[in-house]
């Protein structure tokens, strides 16, 4: 029957650029089978009705004022480390170490809370906690960034290595400033005074901290599209050889992304500290440097789309603890529903940037490359360029979207 | 093509099977309605002063979930007494993995905002913030576990509780004590060899008052006991605790006991053959041929009690310190496979004279501070930043512990203890 040669039964080829309504179908596509999907793992293990599940997450992240100021809370800390990682990630710099520099800024800002709390008025403290915390954020990144530029040193193990560090430090200081005496806690610091505190606006005392990452964002996405700084990351990010032969610093470009990137997670300690949660924990950051890595990617570096995934990740998540508390079940259950539909969303941008063929449907022939094997599926993929154009493209992934 | 019609009719069943669940799990929860919509909606509690207890709602913080021993202690209270008040599950909330930060005081307005009247804490590092948001609704009831400061805040909705676990942990030690003159009696030791092992997790008045108390509990029965105590920095830290629990065993000390929560020490003791005495609750059916037995406190009387006082729409303790006689204060069942002959009914002997108040637990008789008997001792009762003492803690011959407060504060270094190190 087939006296050609054997063909793959499955294989894959770069789509050409797909309108913004094909790409955002595919999406919805992708969030509607995941829904799909939790609904069907529900009702088999937990036997409650999936829509009611959906419907009480959607409480817990929305259903009263207060938690929508919650989540518009989290949503800004969790943006804000966002952004702060996206320079050094747009440059192929992989800053793990968020999680470091936020309790470094953190501690910063506890320090001068603690240690000058009752020598000067807010309106100095105030500026004196932001320089600290963004200094010790930056340093943390600097020293790593440092030693790329330098020795060409493996900056994801130097920034993940830094966290231990940052972590241990902050233990070592909390037990200098634990109340009562070896209870390991610092508890609220200047609680009855409120010394650094950042003062309430508008009688809310979440709205400052997310007017602060909202003009962040929009700086940012400024600072990263539109200024020389901006482009030189780029080119650093996509070819080394490329920004050495045009004339940039590159060792410098490097060194001042990662003190920008350290400095806005130091930011994001100060506002942890000083913003909302008044104390110092060693689990303060609580793993966010990590999931901003998450919410930095699903949106491909685009700071104004990390506003959505950044609200996607919190939502799922306090919808997630609403699920454990309406039906007492464990948080895991919550979470495992979240991987789903994560998994399902990360997969729908492989859908978006290619497309699969089977064997048989779809191709005309065999011939690879040559003049008869234009996808069936799209038929706008010019012919010949699908494989060669694959191995070339996917390499330039991320930060050309 | 025969392999494609194959993938693809596995991939209609696939889905048949899938459709077919999604299907059948659906129908048969709409028989059954969860307690779902009720959290959502947020009703505001009553005018009424007084609140039966079917209109009562109740709300409880947790740490960390069920995988946690100490948590797992505080998850079965409250669901015992709510069971026992008969409030269904739409009328109690609780809610798991709370942080000892900001997140406790949304999660405690949050759940007073749901309707909340009462409102539990369970760990040492959400007291500031349950402080904060009692400020914030004086009409629901804020109460804390293990916390200190209710008692200064002068916050008549502010509420700490503990209970007087160190009577617990003397009764734990006196079946340690008779464990060691066994070993002593059978050879297997000799007299100046009966050294105790004790991994801590701070060196943290809680801690202190409980190893003091066990080694007290000890010495009463094995006059030659020493104990030597090591900390590991955390209060769940399971390999730290291990490796404290083998540094101790390779040390010479033929018998552990912990004050951290996981399994750690317990497991290394199993593993050695070595006794231990164990704390939060039972750990025989990992360590079936070394746990002796475990004193815990059962938080149940005190929800009880608080929850109570709520519904009936009266005020209760700011302070509240559960005993042996409130039930909060418990030993489990002796294990008589590695305990010595007679351990459960000399505890019950025991037990019997500290609810009679013949004997105390901190008896200044009967241990010394740098070789000196104390008749005087200031404590630090009232937190402050200075650590300063402030009340005198030391009368009638014995030193009161959680009497000026619930929470411990014996914190005297007695002789006979050596620290390996401070944390």
């Amino acid at each position: 029957m087939h006296n050609k040669p054997k063909e793959a039964l499955i294989h894959m080829s770069k789509r050409k650029a797909l309108t913004w309504y094909q790409a955002w179908g595919i999406r919805l596509i992708a969030i509607v089978a995941a829904l799909i999907v939790c609904a069907v793992i529900t009702s088999i293990t937990t036997g409650l009705n999936p829509l009611e599940v959906y419907a009480t997450m959607f409480a817990g992240a929305f259903g009263t004022k207060r938690r929508i100021w919650i989540l518009g809370k989290e949503v800004a800390i969790l943006l804000c480390i966002s952004l702060a990682l996206t320079p050094a990630f747009r440059m192929r710099f992989w800053n793990l170490g968020g999680e470091g520099q936020i309790l470094m800024g953190a501690l910063g800002t506890a320090a001068c809370m603690i240690v000058m709390g009752d020598t000067m008025p807010n309106a100095v403290l105030i500026p004196v906690c932001i320089i600290a915390a963004v200094f010790a954020g930056a340093v943390w990144a600097l020293i790593p960034a440092l030693c790329k530029a330098r020795w060409n040193t493996n900056e994801t193990l130097f920034t993940l290595m830094m966290n231990y560090v940052a972590t241990q430090l902050v233990a070592y200081f909390v037990i200098v400033w634990e109340v009562p005496k070896g209870s390991g806690k610092i508890g609220i610091i200047n609680q009855s005074s409120k010394a650094g505190w950042l003062p309430v606006i508008a009688g809310n005392r979440y709205l400052l901290n997310i007017l602060c990452v909202a003009m962040l964002t929009i700086a940012m996405y400024i600072y990263l599209t539109y200024s020389k700084h901006g482009y030189e990351i780029s080119v650093v990010g996509e070819s080394v050889a490329t920004a050495r032969y045009v004339g940039i610093k590159v060792g410098w470009t490097i060194i001042r992304t990662l003190m920008l990137s350290g400095a806005i997670c130091g930011f994001t300690g100060y506002l942890l500290v000083a913003g909302t949660d008044h104390t110092l924990t060693t689990t303060l950051a609580g793993g966010q440097g990590f999931t901003a890595v998450m919410v930095a990617w699903l949106a491909k570096f685009n700071p104004l789309g990390m506003v959505l995934s950044a609200l996607l990740l919190i939502f799922l998540g306090r919808g997630a603890g609403e699920i454990a508390t309406a039906f007492t079940l464990n948080q895991s259950f919550g979470d495992i529903l979240t991987g789903i539909i994560l998994f399902f969303i990360i997969a729908s941008e492989f859908f978006i940037n290619y497309q699969l063929h089977f064997r048989g449907h779809g191709h005309n022939g065999p011939d690879k490359g040559g003049s008869s094997s234009a996808p069936l599926a799209s038929g706008r993929a010019p012919e010949g360029e699908t494989d060669s154009a694959n191995s070339k493209e996917k390499r330039e992934d991320p930060a050309n979207v | 093509m025969k392999k494609t019609l194959s993938i693809l009719l596995a991939l209609i069943l696939v889905m048949g099977v899938l459709a077919g669940c999604g299907g059948g799990g659906s129908a048969s929860s709409s028989g059954e309605k969860p307690a779902a919509a009720a959290t959502a909606e947020g009703e505001k509690p009553g005018d009424d002063d007084f609140l039966p207890a079917n209109n009562i709602k109740v709300g409880f913080i947790m740490l960390h979930d069920e995988n946690s021993t100490y948590d797992l202690n505080f998850i079965n209270a409250a669901k015992a007494a709510c069971e026992e008040l008969g409030i269904s599950e739409d009328n109690y909330l609780i809610r798991t993995n709370i942080p000892e930060g900001q997140e406790c005081y949304d999660t405690a307005c949050d759940l007073a905002d749901a309707g909340c009247n009462i409102i539990f804490a369970d760990s040492f590092g959400h007291e500031d913030f349950m402080i904060q948001a009692a400020k914030e609704f004086p009409e629901v009831q804020f109460c804390h576990a293990t916390g200190t400061k209710a008692h200064t805040e002068g916050l008549p909705n502010y509420h700490n509780a503990f209970a007087s676990i160190y009577e617990g942990r003397y009764l734990a030690g006196v079946a340690a004590g008779m464990k060691l003159n066994e070993m002593i009696e059978k050879g297997d030791i000799k007299e100046d060899e009966a050294k105790i092992g004790y991994v801590g997790a701070f060196t943290y008045a809680e801690v202190i008052s409980g190893y003091t108390s066990f080694f007290l509990g000890a010495r009463s029965m094995c006059p030659s006991a020493t104990m030597e105590v090591t900390f590991t920095g955390s209060w769940y830290d399971e390999t730290a605790e291990k490796e404290a629990a083998n540094t101790l065993i390779n040390d010479g000390c033929v018998l552990i006991s912990q004050h951290a929560d996981s399994m750690g020490a317990p497991t290394a003791c199993e593993q050695a053959g070595v006794p231990d005495v164990s704390y939060n609750g039972s750990t025989i059916s990992a360590c079936p041929n070394t746990f002796i037995v475990s004193s815990r406190i059962d938080w149940t009387p005190y929800y009880l009690y608080a929850i109570e006082a709520v519904a009936a729409g009266e005020e209760f303790d700011v302070d509240y310190t559960g005993t042996i006689s409130t039930g909060s204060v418990l030993l489990t069942e002796v294990n008589d496979k590695a305990a010595a002959a007679g351990t459960a009914e000399k505890i019950e002997e025991i037990k019997q004279k500290l609810e009679n108040e013949e004997i105390y637990v901190f008896d200044t008789s009967t241990f010394t501070v740098d070789g000196k008997n104390l008749d005087s001792y200031m404590a630090d009762v009232d937190t402050d930043a200075n650590f300063e003492g402030d009340t005198e803690v030391i009368s009638d011959g014995y030193f009161h512990e959680s009497e000026k407060r619930s929470a411990p504060y014996f914190d005297l270094r007695i002789d006979g203890i050596t620290l390996k190190d401070e944390k």
